[in-house]
């Protein structure tokens, strides 16, 4: 019984970082009407960064407490990448081929690949301190950490806050206008190229928090990241590209199908989300929760 | 393979014949000039070449964008490391004889799929399929070794007659197998300028410029686009059996979505909206990847700065911005 409350427990931790991935991904895709093959990468510096700056924080003697203050840090540091890519390298391909800006992203995503190993090096980089810094909870008889638990926290509220200011503020619709018409929100005169460097930024920011707040659990290493974009494919494929909701429950789906394929069929696991991906393609290429 | 019964337009061979005919005096050249690295890499170049050749029949003439094509080429390399396992005989033909079928398959089962889609969820359809085999080329390993992959010792070419046992072994199979790949190479290239100038190369260039008119001429859309995806994969499984040999491992790698970009990045190097665009494409890769490697740890920053260079200065390529600048040239000719 403890056993299944833990492994419900760490579906959740996985999927409250895996929306956290896809919703980046389906924003950036619903505005910008751009795959960002690049994301699972912004993702993973999301995480080096944290790992990064929790260790120089440990060596300079900062309090335990404090240290959580890097996760939002090191989510906006991926944020700020994120906004001086999108007018430098994004923007002049909005009017060309959807061919160009997979290749463009894909471009950006072997370079930031390698980046992260220039400066990181290919050794995992962990931040396991933060665990330590919550208490270890007991469950039945077994032991739990309670960081997980904020990492499952952090992913509900940051679901709740996307959507509120998606469909209950101004700024929300700026956003769903420009993902419709483009040139209709410009002509009313809203700033698209403003529009699209905010969505752009806010998806970053998603996946750097994703990155920031895995880190602790699991070490940040190489490679980490294009994995994650493959996985996010399949949540974003499941609940409908462009979707919010469509991201939150495709993350729930996929994050316990795989816990149970781990589980169950462990040889299996992977190609089984995959599987489900074409599958709900073929049957509901818009996904199952597509609405914008 | 799949051409109509119209009798083709002679002279467009002719024209492949009189372009290719000094090009392929210096290949044919290429192995008195030229050490046994130098050949290897001109083989590994040739091979990428074909992949190209295929994937372009997709991108270039029918205008869908596959991110999965490692699928094929890395089924095909597979196919053979299976029959090198099961099976026995160490013989090229066998492989080929084996794997093209697989690979004819598994294409048209994965194209029939695949081709319900367009434009971005073609090519996260694709993208997702690949995975499922690259997964299970990875799990499954008391079948396909899992990451530590499947080794193809070195075949004996041409029924037998031809194997490289002795000491120089190594040194023959080179100088033969380039030969083997060139004779491949060619058979792919005339092929594929026979399918891309007939009639049913057309029609896919006319899905691709207009959907709509081609329905209205009465074109089914799905079935060409399928057959076009069988043969695309089928070029590009070829390549993967002609590499596993001369690569002597196969791993879970060839499969992984990343190796698809890099068939992606090969087409565009060379120019996707040219026929010579992916052969030029596959042959420059494969020396500015193995240079890059050589001297930068750090290549795939390299080559993802020069990929993303290209798409924003040089969109239609090196054959494409070679045979423009022709153009250009040729028109302040004219002018003067």
């Amino acid at each position: 019984m403890a056993i299944l409350v833990i492994q419900i427990l760490n579906s959740l931790l996985y999927a409250s970082v895996l929306f956290l991935i896809a919703a980046g991904l389906s924003l950036i895709f619903g505005v910008m009407r751009i795959v960002n093959l690049a994301h699972g990468s912004l993702y993973a510096v999301g995480a080096y960064v944290t790992a990064w700056l929790a260790g120089r924080g440990i060596a300079l003697g900062v309090p335990l407490g404090w240290l959580f203050l890097l996760l939002p840090l090191g989510a906006l540091s991926v944020a700020l990448i994120g906004i001086v890519i999108e007018p430098l390298l994004l923007r002049p391909f909005y009017r060309r081929a959807e061919e160009y800006q997979l290749l463009v992203t894909f471009g950006l995503l072997q370079i930031l690949e390698d980046l992260m190993r220039l400066l990181w090096g290919g050794t995992p980089l962990s931040a396991d301190t933060l665990i330590d810094a919550l208490p270890i909870l007991r469950i039945g008889g077994l032991f739990y950490p309670a960081y997980n638990l904020l990492v499952i926290a952090i992913g509900i509220v940051a679901a709740v806050i996307l959507w509120a200011a998606i469909y209950h503020t101004k700024f929300g619709v700026m956003l769903r206008a420009t993902s419709q018409d483009r040139r209709m929100a410009s002509a009313l005169g809203l700033n698209v190229g403003l529009v699209y460097v905010m969505a752009f930024g806010i998806g970053c920011f998603m996946a750097g928090l994703g990155g920031a707040i895995v880190v602790p659990t699991q070490a940040a290493v190489l490679g980490m990241g294009v994995d994650a974009l493959v996985i996010a494919f399949v949540v974003v494929v499941i609940g409908g590209l462009g979707s919010l909701k469509g991201a939150l429950i495709g993350a729930v789906v996929v994050s316990f199908v795989r816990t149970a394929g781990i589980q169950f069929f462990p040889e299996l696991e992977l190609a089984v989300l995959y599987l489900i991906a074409a599958l709900v393609l073929l049957v509901r290429p818009s996904g199952l929760f597509s609405t914008a | 393979m799949t051409i109509d019964a119209h009798p083709l337009p002679n002279r467009s061979l002719f024209k492949l014949a009189a372009a290719a005919a000094p090009i392929l005096l210096v290949l044919i050249l290429v192995p008195s000039l030229i050490g046994t690295y130098q050949l290897q890499l001109a083989i590994y170049g040739l091979i990428a070449a074909i992949a190209a050749l295929g994937f372009n029949l997709l991108l270039g003439y029918t205008g869908l964008l596959s991110f999965g094509h490692s699928a094929y080429f890395g089924v095909g390399a597979y196919s053979v490391a299976f029959v090198v396992a099961h099976l026995g005989p160490h013989s090229m033909e066998f492989y080929l004889l084996v794997g093209i079928p697989v690979v004819a398959i598994t294409s048209a089962l994965f194209g029939y799929i695949c081709v319900r889609h367009t434009r971005i969820f073609f090519g996260i359809l694709t993208l997702a399929i690949s995975q499922v085999i690259y997964s299970l080329a990875l799990k499954l390993y008391w079948v396909t070794g899992g990451s530590d992959g499947l080794r193809v010792p070195r075949p004996a070419l041409f029924l037998g007659l031809l194997d490289f046992l002795g000491p120089q072994g190594f040194q023959l199979f080179i100088r033969s197998y380039y030969y083997y790949v060139l004779g491949i190479f060619v058979v792919c290239v005339v092929l594929m300028w026979v399918i891309v100038h007939s009639p049913f190369g057309k029609a896919l260039q006319g899905i691709r410029d207009n959907e709509v008119r081609a329905r209205f001429l009465g074109l089914r859309i799905r079935r060409f686009r399928w057959i076009s995806f069988l043969v695309s994969g089928t070029f590009t499984g070829v390549a993967g059996i002609l590499w596993v040999p001369l690569n002597g491992l196969t791993t879970p790698d060839v499969l992984y979505w990343t190796f698809s970009g890099e068939i992606v990045f090969t087409a565009l190097l060379g120019g996707f909206r040219n026929f010579a665009g992916p052969i030029v494409g596959g042959i420059v890769f494969t020396y500015l990847k193995t240079y890059a490697v050589a001297t930068t740890e750090y290549w795939q920053l390299l080559l993802g700065v020069v990929l993303v260079t290209l798409v924003l200065v040089l969109p239609t390529g090196i054959v494409g911005a070679i045979s423009q600048a022709g153009q250009r040239l040729g028109r302040r000719n004219a002018v003067t």
